[in-house]
């Protein structure tokens, strides 16, 4: 418990600080949040969760907080003038663990009644609505999720009003911008009535060359009859760590999709849960990862059927090279009355090289009779007759292997509903397996994509 | 229909009865109850071993206390106590017995009783047995033909005593006595099991087959087996198992230990029909097995199973393949019903280059029982080539049941190709529909689409196994199908 000490004990000091800095709603969860947290520790590779990924020891290192809200002298709207895809989506950005809530871009032109804004602005100004949501999905029995809750003051917060569609993709940048070694806690709250509709594309980047360690959770609420789709963008720099926790429950006849790319980071942890919870709801899920040199990446996901006649689709690929890991566990969990669930669970990895490994876990859990339920798990290379077949027709050896991991990631791909998105990652994908930086968004920036409309 | 169907199905298997649950009225010698280094002492005297062998047991015993029972799998277990448990129990005999006629009839009847006419097997050619009733070996048949080829099957006890080198040399070098709390429990308390020896470049010329049975009250059964088939060589091993209906659970942990040399082959089947509780989920036997082989060169092993007894099963036969083009096979068919909970499943270590494994697992259950298949397929960077392929399916009969997958895989090597693929469902309306047309009645129709179901499975059962197996997949199941 030596690592947890360092957070209990700031906790304990600073409660008041923190709560000073945030907003009754949020400093509501806290005491109950920091007593699971300070109980049970940072999860090790003891716990069947974090089989492969020691929390606790990553947590170890002496990060700053900013738990006084200082600002960061940097306007990321100036920054970021040319580096996004689709300039004219709707953009915002979280520096570090705080809401950016200055000039908001002229572009961003919302139906009326939606709102988006920081979290802690929303939570001062619509408490009632924020208190229905604010930590009803996401499950403090994870104890990052619970050091999470303790010390996340601010993040992005998106409420689409019922039947309101959004036609422009929300993006949240999420920005690691600091002169020492940080931690940023932050918490975003999306809420999706009846009949709406919307996208999100989440990003993550690191602007300095420090030890960044971001601990993130999402909690989305769909509600009847909704459609939200939801990407997530990862490329920063090696020795980033990311915690990403994504909560969502689906109301009857929701469509969801979820797509998490990973290109470029250190520590990746992408944790996921759907509770589908009214009848016929859908759920897309999938990822990549492309990891190379140390990169870590472990996603896990849970997907809970507990009404009748749901269907999911879940897929994650892997492309590991040099000394990364990958790790993959997926559990789909069929409750008793959940009859007419149709499941499918799908993981394939490819190993380049020697030292490469990968873990990987496709778990069902079935309490009910009437469901269709696959899962399949592969792990391989790239086939030697394929590459032999295409060097025989000139292709040289390197541009012939890229072209069948092109191939191998392209299903993923094509779960990116949003055209101009799809071809922007597509093209940064193709720089990542080319060997090239990505965590400027080096796909982002160039001319062709700056001109690009979401 | 189909609603209907599966009523009248979990209403036929709630009413079908476990027909090993008679009790033989014999007497036993028992020893008290409860473990400490005393009751050690006390078995390991009983059984005249010698030291190492006492001071194995005690290391296993000390340890085992330090150890707390595993609760990661996904198994209602109650707490188990220990020290109200008997650890040895013996059907009582003058002496030794030298031919059958020195064995006690009431002994025989048992194993007669049970379809294991040991005398019969004096004459049967096919197959030699060793019939242990709780904690000590009865017979072994056909002792002096095996011996002939230089065969060694007898007890683990007499291996104990007239073969100290081999067992030594062997024992705990494949499952260690601290391999975990129920492989350490065992090493501590273990009372008799088979050994069996086959020489370099000796074909075993009959099926060996060990039968256990549990007959005296709140007794453990702890057996041991290993096997060691040496270079060049080939044995089928065959393993049943039955135990009285008692309201009390009883418990059972077991270990085998098999060594498969360079070039050799071994088939290890198993049919466990352990008594499973009654139908409101009292009384069974709880059965923890540590089951593991480790295969060298140009070896194979290979796991059969059939599970349809036992309240709880957790049991993971393993492949620890360590030489290179060692090959591993798992097939299995599990079927729980009423309370029973399984999680079992196997363990495919790669090591040696161009490994191969082949895992297939059949999970049926219904009632109100629970199914897991819990699977590891690890990979080591040492092994170039490995190639696995699971297949793990699930049948689900009846809406308050669950069948469970939970694979592992761990790969550390490039040029491995692992695969892994599972289904779970019921038997579709669309396949009943068709066998009805065709003036299959429903019932009819279930017992045939189960038993094409397991029959992958089955077919890798040896001749006389098999037809065991199919006759207890219809008592546990098709029975419901007016089959059995």
């Amino acid at each position: 418990m030596q690592t947890e000490k360092q957070y209990i004990d700031l906790f304990l000091d600073h409660r008041g600080l923190i709560d000073r800095h945030s907003s009754a709603v949020l400093n509501e969860h806290r005491d109950e949040a920091f007593r699971i947290f300070r109980e049970k520790g940072f999860p090790t590779s003891k716990d069947e969760h974090y089989l492969y990924t020691n929390a606790s020891h990553l947590f170890e290192p002496d990060y700053g907080l900013n738990l006084s809200g200082i600002e960061f002298p940097i306007d990321p709207y100036s920054i970021f003038r040319c580096g996004v895809p689709g300039i004219n989506s709707n953009l915002y950005f979280v520096i570090n663990d705080q809401f950016y809530n200055h000039s908001q871009p002229t572009s961003a032109k919302l139906p009326e009644g939606v709102i988006a804004c920081g979290l802690r602005e929303a939570a001062d100004r619509y408490p009632d609505l924020v208190r229905r949501y604010y930590g009803r999905a996401a499950d403090n029995t994870d104890t990052t999720v619970a050091f999470n809750t303790s010390f996340a003051q601010d993040g992005f917060f998106l409420y689409v009003p019922k039947g309101v569609e959004i036609k422009q993709t929300i993006q949240l940048i999420n920005l690691m911008r600091a002169d020492v070694d940080m931690l940023a806690q932050s918490r975003n709250l999306i809420i999706l009535e009846e009949g709406s509709k919307a996208s999100m594309l989440v990003c993550a980047h690191a602007l300095d060359a420090h030890r960044f360690f971001a601990n993130r959770v999402t909690e989305v609420f769909v509600g009847k009859g909704a459609r939200y789709e939801h990407y997530k963008l990862e490329s920063t720099r090696a020795d980033m760590t990311n915690f990403g926790h994504l909560y969502v429950q689906q109301h009857a006849h929701s469509d969801v999709l979820i797509n998490e790319v990973t290109l470029q980071n250190g520590v990746t942890r992408n944790n996921v849960q759907v509770d589908l919870i009214g009848e016929h709801a859908n759920l897309n899920l999938c990822g990549m990862s492309i990891n190379d040199g140390k990169q870590h990446t472990d996603t896990s996901t849970l997907v809970r059927h507990l009404v009748p006649n749901c269907t999911t689709n879940e897929l994650y690929k892997y492309v590991l090279g040099d000394q990364s890991v990958g790790a993959f566990s997926g559990l789909i969990y069929v409750a008793d009355g959940a009859s007419g669930t149709k499941a499918i669970q799908t993981n394939r990895n490819i190993c380049l090289s020697h030292d490469a490994h990968m873990y990987t876990k496709p778990h069902l859990e079935i309490h009910n009779d009437d469901v269709i339920c696959n899962h399949g798990a592969t792990v391989g290379q790239l086939d030697a007759d394929t590459i032999f077949y295409l060097r025989s027709r000139g292709i040289p050896e390197a541009e012939a292997k890229m072209l069948l991991m092109f191939a191998f990631v392209a299903d993923v791909e094509e779960f990116i509903r949003v055209p101009a998105l799809k071809d922007t990652i597509k093209m940064m994908i193709e720089h990542r397996f080319r060997g090239h930086e990505t965590h400027n968004c080096t796909g982002c920036t160039s001319q062709e994509a700056c001109q690009t409309k979401l | 229909m189909a609603e209907e169907l599966n009523e009248s199905i979990i209403n036929e298997l709630a009413n079908e009865k476990y027909k090993y649950g008679f009790t033989t009225e014999i007497d036993t010698e028992y020893i008290p109850t409860g473990l400490n280094e005393e009751i050690i002492r006390m078995i390991s005297a009983k059984k005249q071993e010698p030291d190492w062998m006492l001071e194995f047991r005690l290391q296993a015993y000390r340890k085992w206390s330090e150890m707390e029972m595993p609760r990661w799998p996904l198994l209602q277990l109650p707490e188990l106590d220990y020290q109200s448990m008997r650890y040895y129990a013996a059907p009582k005999q003058k002496k030794a017995p030298e031919s059958l006629d020195d064995v006690d009839p009431e002994l025989l009847k048992t194993f007669d009783r049970l379809g294991i006419p040991i005398e019969e097997q004096k004459l049967h050619v096919g197959m030699a047995v060793d019939a242990i009733m709780d904690s000590v070996s009865v017979k072994t048949t056909n002792k002096e033909k095996l011996a002939a080829e230089g065969i060694i099957f007898c007890s683990i006890s007499e291996a104990v005593r007239n073969y100290p080198d081999l067992v030594k040399r062997y024992l705990g070098s494949v499952v260690p006595p601290t391999d975990n709390f129920f492989a350490a429990l065992n090493s501590a308390v273990f009372s008799d099991g088979s050994f069996v020896y086959i020489p370099k470049g000796v074909r075993c010329p009959m099926e060996l087959s060990s039968y256990f049975r549990i007959n005296a009250l709140n007794t453990g059964q702890f057996e041991r087996t290993l096997i060691v088939a040496d270079d060049e060589s080939y044995v089928s091993y065959l393993e049943g198992c039955t135990a009285p209906a008692r309201d009390e659970y009883q418990l059972h942990a077991a270990i085998v230990e098999i060594v498969v040399n360079d070039g050799a082959e071994v088939k290890y089947s198993t049919v466990q029909n352990w008594y499973p509780g009654d139908k409101d989920g009292k009384g069974g036997v709880y059965n923890f097995v540590t089951k593991r082989g480790i295969v060298k060169e140009n070896a194979k092993l290979s796991w059969t199973q059939v599970e349809t007894g036992s309240a709880i099963t957790w049991k993971y036969p393993s492949c620890v393949l360590r030489g290179d083009n060692a090959v591993g096979e798992f097939y299995s068919v599990a079927v729980t019903n009423h309370h029973q909970q399984a999680d079992t499943g196997t363990k495919m270590i790669h090591i040696g280059k161009n490994t191969r494994s082949h895992i297939v697992s059949k999970g049926i259950s219904a009632g109100q029982s629970q199914n897991s298949y819990r699977g590891l397929v690890r990979v080591a960077p040492t092994a170039e080539g490995a190639r696995n392929f699971s297949q793990c399916d699930s049948l689900l009969l009846g809406d308050c049941c669950g069948a469970h997958t939970f694979p592992y895989m761990d790969v550390h090597n490039e040029s491995a190709v692992i695969e892994h693929e599972a289904t779970t469902s019921k038997i579709s309306d669309d396949q009943l529909f068709y066998c009805n047309q065709r003036g299959i009645s429903a019932n009819d129709a279930v017992s045939l689409i189960v038993g094409g179901y397991a029959k992958e499975v089955i077919n890798q059962l040896p001749m006389e196994f098999a037809v065991e197996a199919q006759r207890l997949l219809e008592i546990s199941l098709e029975s419901t199908s007016g089959v059995g």
